[in-house]
C-alpha cells in the first residue's frame, strides 16, 4: 500500500521506501485529530491572522476594508491611556508572578510538613480560586472601601489616624488590584506546588536527613531545583492570566480613578465596543499578541522543546 | 395616578381592538437602573403589558458605557434583543448602515411623527438617508446644576444663583465639612460636567465651533482656556466625593453631604423619588445660571431587524406606543425628563421641569454632544477628562491634548 502512495514514489531516498510512511502510520488517530487540527487552524491561526489583517484598516463598529497602513499603531503608541495600560500590566505582572509563586510555594511547604488538618487548609486556600474575577473584584472593592472596609475596621479599633485607601489613589490603585489578584490566584499555585512537592521521592528526604542537611536548605538546594518543571508550568499559567487581566479591573475600579488602573485588555474592549473603533482595538490586541509571542515562545521552546532532543 | 391608570386602560383597549394580534414577548434592553429610572421604565412596561403583550426587561446596570458594548456585541453576534435604548445620534450609525435595524418609516408616517415630535432635531437624529430608525422617547439635557437648599440655609447663606456665586461660597461650605461639588468617578460624568461648563462659560458658539465644526483653534483658544480653569476649580471643589455612579453623587446632594452636583435633568427623578420639592428642598440652575441653554439630547428606542414577521409587527406596535401621549406623560413624569411632543399636558409640573419646558418652547436649544461627536472621539475626550479630573494635570496641558483630539476628530 505504502509503495503506491504518491508521496513515497516522489521520495528521493530509496532506502526509506521499505519503511511504512510516517504520514500513514496510525491513520485512524490522524483522521480523528483532523477536526482538532482544523479548529486550531481556522479559529486560532485564521482568526488571529484576520485580526492582524484588519488592524491595518480603518474599521469602525464593523470591519471595513479601507487600508490606512500603520495609522492605528501610530495612534495607539501616542495614546497616554495605552502607555498607562502597559505600565500597569508590567507592575501587576511582575509583582503578581513573584508574589503568587513565593506565597504559593511557602504555603505549599507549610502544608507539606504534614500538618494536622491539611485538607481544611488546602480547601480554605483554594477557595478564592473558585470565585470569578468579577466576584473577587467586587468583594475587594468593598474590603478596600475606606468607609466600610479595612480602614473603617482599624479606625473603629482605636487607630483614628489610620488611612488605607488604595482604590482612590492614582499611584496605589494598581496595588489594590494586585492584592485582590494575589488573594485569588495563590491557592491554585499552592496546589500545583504541593503536587510537585509530593512528587519528590521520600528517599531524597531520607538522604538529606542522613547527611544532616537542615530542612530549609534541603528545600532551597535540592527540592526547588528538582521542581523546575513545576515552576515553569505555574509561571506560564500565571503569566497567561496576567496578560488577559480584564474582569478584575472592570469589577474593582473600572479603570479608575481617572484611568489610572487601565490595562491593555480593557483598552481593547473599550476601543472595540465603547469607541466603536475596531481598527484601534485590533491594533492593541495585535500588540498584546506580539508581546506574548516575544516573551513566551522562545522561552517555552527552550524549556519544553529542548528536552525532546536532549 | 388613577387618571394615568384609566388612560392606560383606554389605550390598551384601543390597541387591542385595533390590532387584535397575538401576545408577543419583546425583550427590551436599557440601562435605566437607578431608582427614578427603574420607576420610569416600569411605566413603559405597564403600558406595553396592558396591550396584552409582554415586556421582558433586560436592564443592564452600570450606565451606557457598560451597556452599549453588551448591546452592540449581542446585535453583531446574531442574538439581538427586540428593542434597545440608545442615546440619539451617531451611536447607531453603523448598525443602520449594516442593515441590522428595523426601518420604522411606515410607523412614523402612520402616526405623523414629523408633525408631533418637538424639537424636530430629535427625529432628524433618528433619520438616516431619509428613513427613520428610532422612536425618540424623551428629551434630556445636561446643562443643569442641582443644589441642596438646606446646606446653604444652615450656613446662613443665600442659595447661589449661578456658577460664580457657587464658587465664591464654596469655601464656607467646605469649612462646614460638606463637599461643595459631588462628582461620580465615571468618565462620562466628568466629561459631561466639563461640557456643561463649556456651554456656560465659553458660550454656545464656541461650544459648537469645537464639537460640531471640530475647530481646534477654538479648542486651544482663550475661551476654552477659561473653561479648563473652571474645570480645575471644580476639580478642587469635588475633592472627597469618592463615589462612582451618578445617582450616588446625586444622593450626596439629597442627603446634604454635598452642596451641589452638575448633572443632567435625569437627576430630578432621584430628587422626586426621595420626596423632595423643587424650589424649597432643592434648586436647579439651567446652564449653571450663566447661559441658560439646553442641549436636546435624550433617549430613543431602536429595534433590531428580526426574521419573525409577528415580532416585527409587535416591534412596530411598541414603537407607536412609546410616542402615545399617555405613555409620554407617565414615563417622563417619573423620569424627570421632558416629553418629545409639544402637544401633551404634563399636568402640574414642578419648578425645574417648568424651566426646562420654557427654555424648550423659547428655542434655547442646541444639538447634544452625542449627536455631534463620533463615539470614538467621545471616548478619547472622556479618557482625557477623567484623567484630568482625577489627577493634578495642569489645565493648559489638558487643553493642549483636548485640541489635539478635536483636530483629529472624524
Amino acid at each position: 500500500m505504502a509503495v503506491t502512495h504518491p508521496a513515497e514514489v516522489a521520495a528521493p531516498d530509496a532506502a526509506r521506501v521499505r519503511r511504512p510512511s510516517r504520514l500513514l502510520r496510525n491513520i485512524p488517530a490522524k483522521i480523528a485529530s483532523i477536526p482538532m487540527v482544523l479548529i486550531a487552524l481556522v479559529i486560532f491561526v485564521g482568526c488571529t491572522a484576520w485580526t492582524v489583517f484588519y488592524s491595518f484598516t480603518k474599521s469602525g463598529m464593523l470591519p471595513r476594508l479601507q487600508f490606512v497602513g500603520l495609522d492605528q499603531y501610530d495612534r495607539l503608541w501616542s495614546t497616554p491611556k495605552w502607555w498607562t495600560s502597559i505600565e500597569n500590566l508590567a507592575i501587576y505582572g511582575v509583582l503578581s508572578m513573584i508574589l503568587t509563586m513565593a506565597l504559593g510555594f511557602f504555603l505549599a511547604t507549610l502544608l507539606d510538613r504534614k500538618v494536622r488538618g491539611e485538607d481544611v487548609f488546602r480547601t480554605i486556600f483554594l477557595y478564592p480560586f473558585a470565585l470569578s474575577f468579577i466576584v473577587t473584584g467586587l468583594a475587594w472593592q468593598w474590603i478596600l472601601n475606606p468607609e466600610f472596609g479595612i480602614q473603617a475596621v482599624v479606625r473603629s479599633l482605636g487607630w483614628e489616624g489610620f488611612s488605607f485607601d488604595p482604590l482612590h489613589s492614582r499611584e496605589l490603585v494598581i496595588y489594590g488590584i494586585l492584592i485582590a489578584g494575589i488573594w485569588q490566584g495563590t491557592g491554585l499555585v499552592m496546589c500545583i506546588m504541593l503536587a510537585g512537592l509530593r512528587g519528590i521521592d521520600e528517599d531524597i528526604w531520607k538522604a538529606a536527613r542522613v547527611d544532616g542537611i537542615p530542612t530549609w536548605k534541603t528545600y532551597t538546594h535540592v527540592v526547588i531545583p528538582m521542581m523546575r518543571p513545576v515552576f515553569v508550568t505555574t509561571l506560564v499559567l500565571v503569566a497567561s492570566g496576567v496578560i488577559k487581566l480584564y474582569d478584575l479591573v472592570k469589577a474593582q475600579t473600572d479603570g479608575g480613578p481617572g484611568g489610572a488602573s487601565e490595562v491593555p485588555a480593557k483598552y481593547v474592549m473599550d476601543s472595540m465596543f465603547g469607541a466603536q473603533n475596531l481598527g484601534q482595538g485590533f491594533a492593541a490586541s495585535t500588540m498584546m499578541l506580539l508581546s506574548v509571542v516575544i516573551i513566551l515562545i522562545p522561552w517555552a521552546y527552550l524549556e519544553f522543546g529542548g528536552k525532546k532532543r536532549g | 395616578m388613577k387618571l394615568t391608570h384609566s388612560l392606560l386602560g383606554a389605550t390598551a383597549l384601543c390597541a387591542m381592538t385595533a390590532t387584535a394580534a397575538h401576545a408577543v414577548d419583546l425583550e427590551v434592553t436599557h440601562w435605566w437602573t437607578s431608582g427614578g429610572e427603574a420607576n420610569a421604565v416600569s411605566k413603559l412596561a405597564d403600558a406595553w403589558n396592558a396591550t396584552g403583550n409582554k415586556w421582558i426587561d433586560g436592564a443592564i446596570a452600570g450606565g451606557g458605557d457598560t451597556a452599549r458594548p453588551i448591546m452592540i456585541s449581542r446585535i453583531l453576534g446574531g442574538d439581538p434583543m427586540d428593542a434597545f435604548q440608545f442615546n440619539h445620534g451617531r451611536q447607531a450609525e453603523e448598525l443602520i448602515q449594516a442593515g441590522l435595524l428595523l426601518d420604522l418609516t411606515d410607523v412614523a408616517e402612520a402616526n405623523h411623527w414629523k408633525d408631533i415630535v418637538q424639537p424636530s432635531s430629535l427625529l432628524d437624529a433618528c433619520t438616516y438617508e431619509g428613513k427613520i430608525y428610532c422612536a425618540p422617547i424623551n428629551i434630556h439635557s445636561w446643562q443643569w446644576m442641582w443644589l441642596n437648599n438646606k446646606v446653604y440655609e444652615d450656613l446662613g447663606l443665600p442659595v447661589p444663583t449661578n456658577w460664580n456665586e457657587f464658587v465664591d461660597t464654596a469655601d464656607e461650605v467646605a469649612a462646614a465639612g460638606k463637599i461643595p461639588l459631588a462628582m461620580g468617578g465615571q468618565p462620562w460624568q466628568q466629561a459631561g460636567a466639563f461640557n456643561v461648563l463649556a456651554t456656560a462659560i465659553a458660550g454656545q458658539d464656541a461650544y459648537l465651533a469645537v464639537n460640531r465644526d471640530k475647530d481646534e483653534s477654538v479648542a486651544g483658544g482663550p475661551e476654552f482656556a477659561k473653561v479648563f480653569e473652571a474645570a480645575a476649580q471644580a476639580r478642587e471643589l469635588s475633592q472627597g466625593s469618592n463615589v462612582q455612579d451618578w445617582n450616588q453623587a446625586t444622593n450626596m446632594v439629597i442627603t446634604g453631604d454635598a452642596a451641589a452636583q452638575i448633572m443632567g435633568d435625569w437627576a430630578q427623578g432621584e430628587f422626586a423619588l426621595a420626596g423632595k420639592t423643587a424650589g424649597t428642598d432643592y434648586t436647579c440652575l439651567p446652564g449653571l445660571g450663566l447661559n441658560a441653554i439646553l442641549d436636546a439630547g435624550g433617549d430613543a428606542f431602536y429595534f433590531p431587524a428580526q426574521d419573525d414577521p409577528e415580532t416585527t409587527a409587535a416591534q412596530k406596535e411598541l414603537a407607536a406606543l412609546l410616542l402615545q401621549p399617555e405613555t409620554q406623560v407617565a414615563f417622563n413624569a417619573a423620569k424627570g425628563s421632558l416629553p418629545i411632543r409639544g402637544d401633551v399636558d404634563m399636568g402640574t409640573v414642578n419648578d425645574c421641569t417648568k424651566k426646562g419646558l420654557e427654555l424648550l418652547a423659547s428655542g434655547n436649544v442646541m444639538p447634544a454632544g452625542t449627536t455631534l461627536l463620533s463615539p470614538d472621539t467621545n471616548q478619547q475626550v472622556n479618557d482625557l477628562l477623567t484623567e484630568f479630573w482625577a489627577s493634578d494635570m495642569a489645565p493648559a496641558d489638558a487643553q493642549a491634548r483636548y485640541a489635539e483630539i478635536i483636530a483629529s476628530a472624524d
